[in-house]
C-alpha cells in the first residue's frame, strides 16, 4: 500500500480513537468520579445519577463504544481497501 | 434431595463436561497449543475471554466487597470493565496483526532486543503466578464450604481437572472448556440474583430492581443510605474514599487489565484483525452481564443483612446465620450481654468487634446459643463479624431458594476459579517453552520437542500453583494490587508506544519498563510489607494508595521512555516498516512463529 494513503487511513483511525476515548473518559472518570457529587443531585428513579454512572451507566457505554469502533473501522478498512479477504 | 447430593450431582456433571471437551480438543501442534490454531470464532473467544477474566474473586468476593464499600466499590466495576475499551481500540487488533504467540514475542521483536524480551518474560511469570495462587485457593474454599471436604483435598481435585485439560488440549482445550465454564458461572450468578430481585424489589431484572422501591414504597438505595447513617457507616451511595484515590485505583485497574498477559493472549486466537476488535466487544458484553448484576446483589444483600440481624435477638435468627457461623464467616460476641446483635459502624462507636482478623472459636456455647471466641473484645460497641464472601455464598439461603440453586452457586464458583487458573497456567507454560526455550536457549528445537516442553511446563506450573494454594503465602490479598500495578506500569505503556510511536526504540522501552516496574514495586513493598503502619492517606504520595500507584508507575514509564528514546538513535528501518504493517489489517493471515 502506498505511503500517503496509509497515512491518511491512520490519521482517520486516530481521529476515531480520540473521539471514542474522550467519551470513555467522560462517562467513567467524569460522570462517575469527578462530577459524581453534583450529578447526584439529579435522580434517575431510585438512583442518584453520579452513583448510577459509576455502577451501571459507564459499563453500558463501554460496550457501545467498542461496537461503534468496530463498525467505523470495518467501513474504513473497505474504503481504503485494507480489509482482509 | 439434600444440598450435598445436589452439589455432588451438579459439580460432577460440570466436571464430566470439561473432561469430555478436553478429549475432543486435543492439541496436535504448538500453534494449537499456544493459540488454539488461531481458529476460534469471535463470539466463542468473547465467552472464553469472559470466563478467563472473571475469577473466583469476581464471582465470590466482588459483590460482597461492593456491599461493604458502597459507592467506593465502583472502582472495581469500572476498573475491571473499562480496560476492554482500551484493549479493543488500542491493543488487540494490532497485536493480532503482529501474529505471534505471546506478549514477550511482541516486546522482543518490536524492540529488537532479547533484554527487553527477558524483562517481559519475568514480568509475565510474576504477574501470572501471583494470580494463579489465589485461584487455587478459591477452588479449595469452594470445595470445603459446599462439599465439606478438606481445603487441601479440594485443591488437589481442582489441580487434577485443570491438569487434564490444560496438558492435553493447551489453548484449544482451555478455550472450549472456558466457553462451557462461562455458561455455568453466569447461570449460577444470575439465578439467585433474579430470585432476590423479585423478592425484594418486585422486578425480575436486578439491574433495574436495585433502583426501585421495596414493598413499602421507599427507594431501596435511600433506605440503605438511612440505615447506614443510623448505624454509623459511611453513606452507601457516596462513599468515603478521597476522590483522587478512587480515580487512581480505577485507572490502575483499567490499564492493568489491558496489560495482563493472559487477557492479551486471548486475542491471538481469532482468525482475523477485525475478529480481534469485535471479540473484545463480545467479551465485554458477557462480562458486563455479571458486572452490572453485582452492584444489585450488593444492595439487596446489604439491606437483607442489616434488616435480618441489626438489633435482633440471636435466639430468633434464621437458620442460615448459625450454619455460616460454623464456617467462621460470621461471628457474634455479646459484649453487653443483652442477647441482641448490635451491628454498628465507626461513626456510632462501632468498628472491629474483636482483635485479630478471624474469629477463633473455643468450642464453648454462650448463653444465647452462640459460639464463643477466644479473641480479645475491642472497646467499641459493635458485636458482629462478617466476612465479605458471605454475601454471594449465603445469598441463596438468605433468600430461601431451593437446594439446587445452592449447588449451582458451588459449581459456578468452581467454574470461575478453574477457568482463570487454566488461562494463567497457559501463559506460564508458553513463557517457558516458547519465550525462553525456543526463542533464547535452543532456537533449533523441533516442533514436537517444543510441544512436549510446553506440556511439561504446564504440569510443573500446576504443581507449583497447587503448592501455593495449599500453603498460601500470608500476603495473597496484598499481591493482587501488585499484579495490576505491575501490568499497568510495565506492559501497557511499551505496547502502546510500540504501536503508536515509530520513533520508540529499545533504549526507551527498556528504561521505561524498568523504571515503571521499580517505582511501582518499591512503593507497594514499602507500604504493604516494610512499613504497614504508615499505610495511611497522610503518608501516601499525592494521597494515592498502593492499589492505585500503578497509575503513577504508568506515567513514569511513558515519560522515561519518551525522553530516553529522543536522545538515543532511532530504531532500524525494518522495525519502522514492521510498525507500518501493524497499522492496517490486510494480510494478517495465519498466526505464525516461524
Amino acid at each position: 500500500m502506498e505511503k500517503a494513503k496509509l497515512q491518511e487511513y491512520w490519521k482517520i483511525n486516530l481521529g476515531y480513537l480520540i473521539g471514542l476515548l474522550v467519551t470513555w473518559f467522560v462517562v467513567s472518570y467524569g460522570f462517575g468520579i469527578l462530577l459524581a457529587e453534583p450529578l447526584n443531585a439529579i435522580r434517575l428513579g431510585g438512583f442518584k445519577l453520579g452513583f448510577w454512572f459509576a455502577q451501571q451507566g459507564s459499563i453500558y457505554v463501554f460496550v457501545v463504544l467498542i461496537f461503534v469502533y468496530v463498525a467505523l473501522m470495518n467501513k474504513l478498512d473497505k474504503k481504503f481497501d485494507v480489509h482482509e479477504d | 434431595m439434600s444440598v450435598q447430593v445436589w452439589t455432588y450431582l451438579i459439580v460432577g456433571l460440570t466436571f464430566a463436561i470439561y473432561i469430555g471437551i478436553a478429549i475432543w480438543a486435543k492439541a496436535g501442534s504448538t500453534k494449537e497449543f499456544y493459540v488454539a490454531g488461531a481458529g476460534v470464532s469471535p463470539i466463542m473467544n468473547g465467552m472464553a475471554t469472559a470466563a478467563d477474566w472473571m475469577s473466583a474473586a469476581s464471582f465470590i468476593s466482588m459483590a460482597g466487597l461492593i456491599s461493604f464499600m458502597g459507592y467506593d466499590g465502583s472502582v472495581y466495576l469500572m476498573g475491571w470493565t473499562g480496560g476492554y475499551v482500551l484493549l479493543a481500540l488500542l491493543l488487540a487488533p494490532y497485536l493480532r496483526k503482529f501474529g505471534k504467540f505471546t506478549v514477550p514475542d511482541f516486546v522482543g521483536d518490536r524492540y529488537y532486543s532479547n533484554t527487553a524480551r527477558t524483562v517481559a518474560v519475568i514480568s509475565a511469570l510474576f504477574v501470572s503466578f501471583t494470580y494463579v495462587a489465589g485461584q487455587m485457593r478459591g477452588v479449595g474454599v469452594v470445595f470445603s464450604r459446599f462439599l465439606e471436604v478438606d481445603i487441601n483435598t479440594g485443591i488437589v481435585l481442582g489441580m487434577g481437572i485443570v491438569f487434564f485439560y490444560a496438558v492435553l488440549g493447551g489453548m484449544k482445550g482451555i478455550t472450549y472448556t472456558q466457553v462451557a465454564q462461562y455458561w455455568v458461572l453466569i447461570f449460577a450468578y444470575m439465578v439467585p440474583a433474579i430470585f432476590l430481585s423479585i423478592m425484594i424489589a418486585g422486578n425480575a431484572i436486578p439491574q433495574l430492581g436495585f433502583g426501585g422501591t421495596g414493598s413499602d414504597g421507599v427507594y431501596l438505595l435511600d433506605k440503605l443510605d438511612n440505615l447506614h447513617k443510623e448505624l454509623g457507616f459511611a453513606p452507601y451511595t457516596t462513599g468515603a474514599k478521597p476522590m483522587i484515590d478512587v480515580f487512581a485505583i480505577t485507572l490502575a485497574l483499567m490499564v492493568g487489565t489491558a496489560g495482563l498477559p493472559h487477557v492479551i493472549v486471548r486475542f491471538f486466537t481469532v482468525p482475523k484483525v477485525r475478529d480481534a476488535r469485535i471479540s473484545a466487544g463480545w467479551a465485554l458484553i458477557f462480562i458486563a452481564l455479571l458486572y452490572t448484576t453485582a452492584p444489585a446483589i450488593a444492595t439487596f444483600a446489604r439491606l437483607n443483612l442489616i434488616n435480618t440481624v441489626s438489633n435482633q435477638a440471636y435466639a430468633e435468627l434464621p437458620g442460615w446465620f448459625k450454619k455460616w457461623e460454623k464456617t467462621g464467616l460470621l461471628a457474634w460476641m455479646d459484649k453487653n450481654g443483652d442477647g441482641k446483635i448490635q451491628y454498628l459502624g465507626k461513626k456510632a462507636n462501632g468498628g472491629d468487634p474483636f482483635e485479630g482478623k478471624k474469629p477463633e472459636f473455643t468450642k464453648e456455647i454462650g448463653k444465647s446459643g452462640e459460639l464463643l471466641m477466644s479473641n480479645k473484645p475491642t472497646d467499641n460497641a459493635n458485636e458482629l463479624f462478617i466476612d465479605k464472601d458471605i454475601m454471594v455464598l449465603a445469598n441463596p439461603e438468605i433468600g430461601r431458594l431451593p437446594n439446587w440453586v445452592i449447588a449451582l452457586v458451588a459449581a459456578g464458583g468452581l467454574a470461575a476459579a478453574l477457568s482463570t487458573a487454566a488461562g494463567l497456567l497457559l501463559v506460564i507454560s508458553t513463557s517457558i517453552s516458547h519465550d525462553l526455550i525456543k526463542k533464547q536457549i535452543n532456537p533449533n528445537i523441533s516442533e514436537s520437542a517444543e510441544l512436549m516442553y510446553a506440556r511439561i511446563a504446564v504440569g510443573v506450573a500446576i504443581l507449583v500453583a497447587g503448592y501455593f494454594g495449599i500453603n498460601p503465602p500470608g500476603f495473597v490479598a496484598e499481591v493482587v494490587a501488585f499484579a495490576f500495578g505491575l501490568a499497568a506500569a510495565s506492559f501497557f505503556p511499551i505496547i502502546i508506544l510500540g504501536i503508536f510511536s515509530k520513533r520508540m526504540n529499545k533504549e526507551g522501552a527498556i528504561s521505561g519498563m524498568i523504571t515503571g516496574l521499580v517505582f511501582t514495586a518499591a512503593y507497594i513493598v514499602y507500604f504493604k510489607f516494610m512499613n504497614p503502619a504508615m499505610n495511611k492517606p497522610e503518608f501516601w504520595f499525592l494521597g494515592i494508595s498502593p492499589e492505585g500507584i500503578g497509575t503513577i508507575g504508568m506515567l513514569v514509564n511513558f515519560a522515561v521512555s519518551f525522553v530516553v528514546s529522543r536522545i538515543t538513535p532511532a530504531p532500524p528501518e525494518e522495525i519502522q516498516e514492521l510498525v507500518d504493517s501493524l497499522r492496517y489489517p490486510k494480510g494478517a493471515g495465519e498466526a505464525s512463529a516461524h
